[in-house]
């Protein structure tokens, strides 16, 4: 098992939002989470990820053996996991190759390999940057800085492709994406599938999925997964919409 | 009060002793020097009821005896070493307490059009040179031009294109007392002339030191200058200095002013747009720690049409420093479609660290493109843990955003290695990981 949730509890300025998530997802495994605005989709991706804005009140999560609550999440990435944000940060006077760098010689020194000089580095950008259809220029502008939404949504996914993480999580990464950018980021998630390792694609829409086809399906709704199925569970969510799910959650409460 | 005559009474008996030596020149330099100190002894120090001064307390320097320093210590090349840049530059001027070091200096085979000389020489040689700096009512003007023995004098010819920089590296270093020490830089640009001017002001010794700098630089019709001035004197110093620059006709210059500070570090700069379509830009880095203080005052008085100003000025402030701020922006009459920037951003890293900001646009021309702006704030949170998540460390994504806060205006610096040096103290004076 990489990454095993349980129960977990998640508070937000000082609003209870996860109560009680329950995950379990193992290498190779594509899960999808999927729920209406507010059920705490977004919330269960940054929880991962380390964002400070958010406390866990209770429950566990075991990442790899260890427990991830407890780590930095400098670590985390060191770790292996990676969160494509839903809205990237500009930083402006920081060069994005130069960024790059830094984040891929901080893993590599954290697992003990040596660090790339700026040849090797380059070789590196160069593969990884056919695999998005990235523009070269976009290596050489600040990180983010006059980005459009597409182009810091593919800047993601090439910085996971770089990063090369365990587990990946992606939160609304399809959001604010024509339909062109969205394959070309599907490509590149598909591209970086692989039985070692995992990854969680945090969507309001199925249409994502269609293109990035996952093992499972779980849908939130108020902090807790109400269901989980297989990728036919989407389906079934593009027909009635999310209606349905708070319907049921409501007649449960 | 007494008190505080009593201590000019020092500047004075030092002034009678300075008349007497040769390095008080001329006949209109001793008129101009007598008149300056005439002048601050009557107007003494500022304090904070100066409008000018209203932030910056300088009574830690009123109430120190200063003397002007006739021996000091030896200054080695070995102690400038930390200053320079390598091998960056070969043609050197080096002035240790105010005074050209021909031993220090390397002045040979200057490019042709030219000439680098002892101001004191200069001085002497040449009929009075009126700068703005004579007419000025600022009391650590007044002093230097009272104590001035002779700085650097750049002379460029009309025409001549001078593409070697040429560094001038100002040493304060006091004895056994605290110091006053009085540079001066005076820079004519001839007409269509080009050149490239870095200042270095260096600190080595423990006592106080009172720097009382004056960087004049007077560009002729089409004439281009990129000036630098890096201030990296001890923590026990006092760096009071004022540059002026007065631009003639489609004349262009640049400058990056990087201040790391002393105990007070200020800086009035003031350019003349005295002719059509000259151009000006006026950045500035100013790093502070500890309990120091760095204010910057700038002016830029746009006296004639069609002149673009550009200014940006950060400051990165940490301990409990203080910082100043004030920019001032004249359009006169005549200077329609005048087109002034001015920016002050403040990167505060700790919650005791301050800084007082004011834009003053006084405007008197109605068709003019004036904008301004300032703002202050911490390092910001998300960007901090974009960084962090990406597996950048805690310590590393701050030195990372520090960088990128001040890489506009370190970036404007051309020289290489000038910038990678600072690049360098400014991670020790942060105490950053490098």
């Amino acid at each position: 098992m990489l990454l095993e949730i349980k129960d977990l509890r998640v508070k937000a300025e000082d609003k209870d939002i996860l109560k009680g998530v329950s995950l379990s997802v193992n290498s190779g495994e594509v899960h999808a989470i999927m729920g209406p605005n507010g059920s705490g989709k977004s919330t269960l991706a940054r929880i991962l990820s380390g964002h400070p804005g958010y406390e866990a009140t209770g429950g566990t999560v075991t990442y790899d053996g260890k427990d991830l609550l407890e780590m930095e999440p400098e670590e985390r990435a060191c770790e292996g996991v990676f969160m494509a944000f839903q809205y990237p940060v500009e930083i402006p006077g920081v060069n994005n190759s130069y960024f790059l760098k830094s984040a891929l010689n901080a893993l590599r020194k954290h697992k003990g390999l040596q660090e790339l000089d700026a040849v090797e580095f380059l070789q590196v950008i160069r593969e990884k940057s056919q695999l998005l259809e990235m523009d070269q220029s976009m290596l050489h502008r600040a990180v983010n800085e006059g980005f459009s939404g597409g182009e810091k949504k593919r800047n993601e996914i090439f910085q996971m492709a770089v990063l090369e993480p365990r587990l990946a999580v992606l939160d609304e990464t399809d959001s604010g994406l024509d339909i062109d950018a969205l394959r070309v980021v599907a490509n590149g998630v598909n591209s970086l599938r692989s039985p070692d390792r995992a990854i969680i694609v945090v969507t309001h829409y199925q249409r994502l999925l269609d293109y990035i086809v996952p093992d499972f399906v779980h849908v939130l709704s108020d902090g807790r997964i109400v269901r989980s199925g297989g990728k036919e569970l989407a389906l079934e969510l593009e027909d009635k919409g999310y209606g349905w799910i708070d319907a049921a959650a409501g007649a449960r409460a | 009060m007494a008190q505080v005559a009593e201590r000019h009474g020092t500047y004075a008996a030092d002034f009678e002793v300075f008349r007497t030596t040769p390095a008080f020149g001329p006949e209109w330099l001793r008129d101009a020097r007598t008149a300056a100190f005439a002048r601050f002894l009557e107007r003494g120090f500022p304090t904070s009821k100066d409008e000018e001064w209203k932030f910056t307390n300088v009574s830690p320097i009123a109430s120190t005896e200063f003397r002007r320093v006739t021996g000091g210590p030896r200054v080695t090349a070995a102690m400038l070493e930390p200053f320079l840049y390598g091998k960056t530059f070969r043609l050197q001027a080096v002035v240790v307490n105010g005074r050209l070091s021909s031993e220090l200096s390397s002045l040979s085979d200057l490019p042709e059009g030219v000439t680098i000389s002892s101001l004191a020489d200069a001085m002497t040689a040449q009929p009075p040179l009126e700068g703005p700096s004579l007419k000025t009512d600022h009391p650590f003007v007044l002093l230097n031009t009272a104590f001035c023995e002779g700085g650097v004098f750049v002379h460029v010819e009309p025409k001549a294109v001078v593409t070697e920089p040429i560094h001038v590296v100002f040493v304060s270093a006091p004895g056994a007392a605290p110091a006053l020490v009085a540079p001066r830089l005076f820079v004519v640009a001839g007409e269509q002339s080009q050149c490239s001017i870095v200042e270095t002001y260096a600190g080595v010794g423990e006592s106080a030191v009172l720097t009382t700098a004056v960087t004049e630089v007077l560009l002729g019709p089409g004439a281009m200058v990129d000036h630098v001035k890096v201030q990296r004197e001890t923590a026990t110093a006092f760096h009071l200095a004022s540059t002026f620059v007065h631009l003639y006709r489609a004349s262009t210059f640049t400058s990056q002013a990087i201040t790391f500070g002393g105990r007070i570090a200020r800086n009035d700069i003031t350019a003349t747009m005295a002719g059509e379509g000259a151009e000006c830009t006026l950045n500035g880095l100013y790093v502070a720690d500890g309990d120091t203080l760095v204010d910057t005052h700038t002016t830029i008085d746009h006296a004639m049409p069609h002149c673009p100003s550009h200014e940006i000025y950060k400051g990165i402030l940490a301990g409990r420093s203080k910082a100043v701020f004030n920019g001032k922006i004249i359009v006169r009459p005549d200077a329609q479609k005048t087109d002034a920037k001015q920016t002050n951003k403040a990167l505060l890293l700790s919650g005791d660290a301050g800084i007082n900001t004011k834009p003053q646009l006084e405007i008197f021309a109605d068709d003019v493109k004036c904008t301004h702006g300032a703002a202050i704030g911490q390092l910001d949170d998300d960007q901090l843990f974009y960084l962090r998540a990406r597996g950048i460390g805690q310590h590393d994504a701050r030195n990372i955003l520090i960088h990128a806060f001040a890489s506009d205006v370190l970036n404007g610096i051309a020289h290489e290695a000038v910038r990678a040096r600072l690049e360098e103290v400014l991670v020790e004076k942060l105490h950053l990981p490098s």
